[in-house]
């Protein structure tokens, strides 16, 4: 054990170093050799066989998951988007209907309203005329009246001025024509 | 004074068989590869056993350095080079571990010997080679012919390029295989400085001197020893790439 390697006969090898410097022993070599092929054929196989696909298989699946992640996001953000896309689009309906309405309402109510005015006016126009007939009747009336009196009066000043009754026809005639 | 190149001895475990006429000798460098590969491939099936949608620390670690060097493949030899990525994976990590186990005092550095590091440029370049035969066919080999040189400088240009390919997994080991060495090479050094002053009476008051250095020299080859598992796996994302595109 723990002894510099040497071939089996202990003679340098023709070229070699003899254990001079022993990274140029080529009496190593060989068994240098076979063991790194060992050696680095089975991590080779390891590698390629085992441990990268596995890392490969982490990374693979972190980077879909966050591709997929990234896809759900704007995914909720599109129906966000179209979410208030549609409200302000009712929002805007609503608005309009509310105006419509609220105009049809008051167009309603002003006719409404006119209508009712209207009715009252010539109501209250009937009602005047009426009123003005049945004050010149009245007026008629009283003036009929009137010259009646006025009549009598004068047929009696005439009675007790000249002392004779004057013809009744004559005396109206006289106050109709002064009156 | 510590012998500085005793700590890249190998030391015999077990001898396990013969290949021929060649003894197959488990070293402490054998088991500490292996002990890597478990290290590893703990780390990473402890640290994803939650398979939490939100990380713990742990599990961060883990999804970090395999995104750091998926990154890293992903900027140098694009999404089509995804297909090496448990490869260049398996590199940084065998690199990265081991150069860290290295940093802890009395162990053993797998990564400071060049048949290692030769067999970890090997591996890129022959896969680079059989890819790119296998996807491209002989139009792999435009890769050594650039485009748009006039045909009197091709052969230059072709040589050149020969010789850059071929150069680089030397290149690739050799970069790796002496960062490690000279930097332990150094600390160890350094380190042996201490006691040796120490023990030299008077001159023991300068002690703290290569103590501080120590210090500072084991941050910077923590440094070195990310850094070269990082240098290895973007340069094997830049030699792949070639294999994917062998045009210029």
């Amino acid at each position: 054990m723990a002894q510099p390697v040497q071939t089996s006969t202990g003679a340098p090898a023709p070229g070699g170093h003899g254990g001079g410097f022993p990274p140029f022993d080529s009496h190593s070599f060989g068994s240098q050799l076979v063991f790194f092929a060992i050696a680095f054929g089975v991590l080779y196989v390891l590698m390629s066989r085992f441990a990268l696909p596995r890392v490969a298989g982490i990374l693979e699946a972190r980077h879909k998951s966050v591709e997929n992640d990234i896809e759900a996001a704007a995914k909720m953000k599109a129906e966000t988007d179209a979410a208030i896309a549609a409200y302000e689009k009712a929002l805007m309906e609503a608005k309009g209907r509310a105006q419509t309405i609220a105009g049809e309402t008051r167009d309603r109510l002003a006719a409404e309203t006119d209508a009712k005015r209207k009715k009252l006016e010539s109501e209250l126009a009937q009602k005047l005329t009426d009123a003005e007939k049945t004050i010149a009747a009245s007026k008629a009336a009283a003036m009929a009246n009137v010259a009646q009196i006025a009549g009598d009066a004068a047929e009696a000043i005439i009675k007790q001025v000249t002392g004779e009754a004057a013809p009744r026809a004559t005396v109206d005639a006289a106050v109709a024509k002064a009156v | 004074m510590a012998d500085p190149i005793h700590q890249f001895e190998l030391k015999t475990i077990a001898t396990v068989g013969h290949i021929g006429n060649m003894p197959i000798v488990l070293t402490q460098s054998s088991v500490y590869m292996i002990g890597a590969v478990l290290a590893i491939t703990l780390f990473i099936l402890l640290g994803t056993s939650g398979r939490r949608l939100v990380p713990s620390r742990f599990q961060s670690m883990v999804e970090l350095s395999y995104e750091f060097v998926a990154g890293t493949v992903r900027s140098s030899a694009g999404t089509e080079g995804m297909k090496f990525f448990p490869l260049v994976f398996s590199l940084f990590m065998f690199i990265l571990i081991l150069n860290l186990i290295g940093m802890v005092p009395y162990s053993f550095t797998v990564t400071s010997h060049i048949i290692i590091t030769f067999a970890l440029a090997a591996i890129v370049i022959l896969t680079v080679i059989i890819y790119g035969f296998m996807a491209h066919g002989t139009h792999f080999l435009g890769l050594f012919v650039p485009s748009g040189v006039p045909a009197w400088l091709l052969p230059l240009m072709v040589a050149i390029e020969v010789i850059s390919f071929v150069s680089r997994p030397i290149s690739l080991s050799v970069r790796l295989f002496a960062n490690m060495l000279a930097g332990h090479i150094a600390l160890k050094i350094f380190a042996g400085f201490v006691p040796a002053l120490l023990a030299a009476g008077a001159w023991g008051l300068l002690a703290p001197l290569p103590l501080a250095l120590t210090i500072a020299l084991t941050a910077l080859e923590m440094l070195v020893a990310v850094l070269q598992a990082y240098v290895f796996a973007t340069l094997t994302s830049i030699y792949l790439n070639d294999a994917l595109h062998p045009g210029h």
